[in-house]
């Protein structure tokens, strides 16, 4: 005989429920962390190695770097000045998770640091799905990668906290309607924060740096 | 490409409710879909014949309810379903909007032996 059982069960509750013991874990240790995701080359790694140096007087600092492979970002992390760097292999996956999180986290006496940057893995698709439990989530866009990015990744620029625009440098040389950017940024995100800057030349970089400031010392 | 990862938590949620319920096997379960989830529910039928295989759900059959997305204009308070690739506001033209429905994941019921 069937019998029908009424489950109404999140999907991803397993990740969901970890991912709020990581914030438990980071918020009682008094670290501000955040999880930095990115298309692949839109400058997660050069973000890190110019923000470390800007930082590393005033803020004790943790980075976390999640890739398919290899532990390169995780090496330029330490040499621009992380404390401590920790590089994650996915194996092939897409994105970082919670789990893989907690098993970082692990590796790290928390309440040593005040500051902790995860850096998932290049994607614009995965990661939105998979809850880490920091505490903001921060998108990457880049110049040369197009105006329309929001429109045709939604789901990541809908549930971000802060938006970095790399590389603004390059818009003499690329066609980026700024405007049809920000207006698909408006309509899935009313009032995100914006940070537009240039990993290369510096420029911009002093508004993201307080911002992380403040966040940290709270 | 998550999907596989999302499938083997599929199958844990609907076997660990089964198992509760001392049930034999699973015949179906029914999965609620936003249209604003990126998941693939093709992709998703790939990797569940190949996990469920051996185990007390591996004749069921997956079955995917879209739920439409529904915003609320943050400006004029005005409840649309987006058509338009920037979702803008069809009474006002104002592009910043609040999801009220559409970005639901879950595992609703299964059907059980």
């Amino acid at each position: 005989m069937t019998q029908r059982i009424p489950v109404v069960e999140n999907i991803l509750n397993a990740n969901d429920h970890l991912a709020q013991e990581n914030h438990t874990r980071l918020e009682s240790a008094g670290v501000f962390s955040i999880n930095l995701m990115a298309s692949p080359g839109a400058g997660k790694t050069s973000l890190i190695e110019q923000t470390l140096p800007r930082l590393k007087d005033k803020l004790r600092i943790a980075a976390i770097d999640g890739d398919i492979a290899t532990s390169l970002d995780s090496d330029r992390a330490a040499a621009a000045g992380a404390l401590s760097s920790i590089q994650i292999n996915t194996g092939g996956n897409c994105h970082l998770d919670a789990v893989m999180l907690r098993g970082a986290l692990d590796q790290l006496q928390l309440n040593q640091y005040d500051l902790l940057l995860v850096e998932n893995v290049g994607n614009l698709v995965c990661p939105a799905e998979f809850k880490l439990g920091t505490h903001k989530s921060v998108l990457i866009a880049s110049i040369p990668e197009g105006d329309d990015k929001p429109y045709k990744y939604p789901g990541m620029y809908r549930g971000v906290d802060a938006l970095i625009i790399n590389k603004i440098d390059l818009l003499p040389y690329v066609s980026f309607r700024m405007d049809f950017f920000q207006r698909g940024v408006e309509s899935l995100n009313p009032g995100v924060i914006t940070f537009p800057l240039s990993c290369r030349t510096g420029e911009g970089m002093d508004a993201w740096i307080n911002w992380l400031l403040q966040n940290s010392t709270k | 490409m998550h999907e596989l990862a999302v499938t083997q938590s599929i199958l844990k949620i609907a076997i660990d409710h089964a198992e509760q319920a001392n049930a034999k096997q699973i015949t179906d379960l029914h999965i609620v879909m936003g249209e604003l989830s990126s998941m693939v529910d093709d992709s998703i039928q790939f990797y569940w014949e190949i996990i469920a295989k051996d185990t007390i759900a591996q004749k069921a059959q997956l079955h995917f309810r879209r739920v439409p997305a529904e915003l609320q204009c943050v400006i004029c308070s005005e409840k649309y379903h987006p058509t338009n690739e920037e979702l803008i506001c069809p009474k006002c033209g104002n592009a910043g909007a609040k999801i009220l429905s559409g970005e639901e994941f879950f595992l609703e019921t299964i059907d059980v032996e």
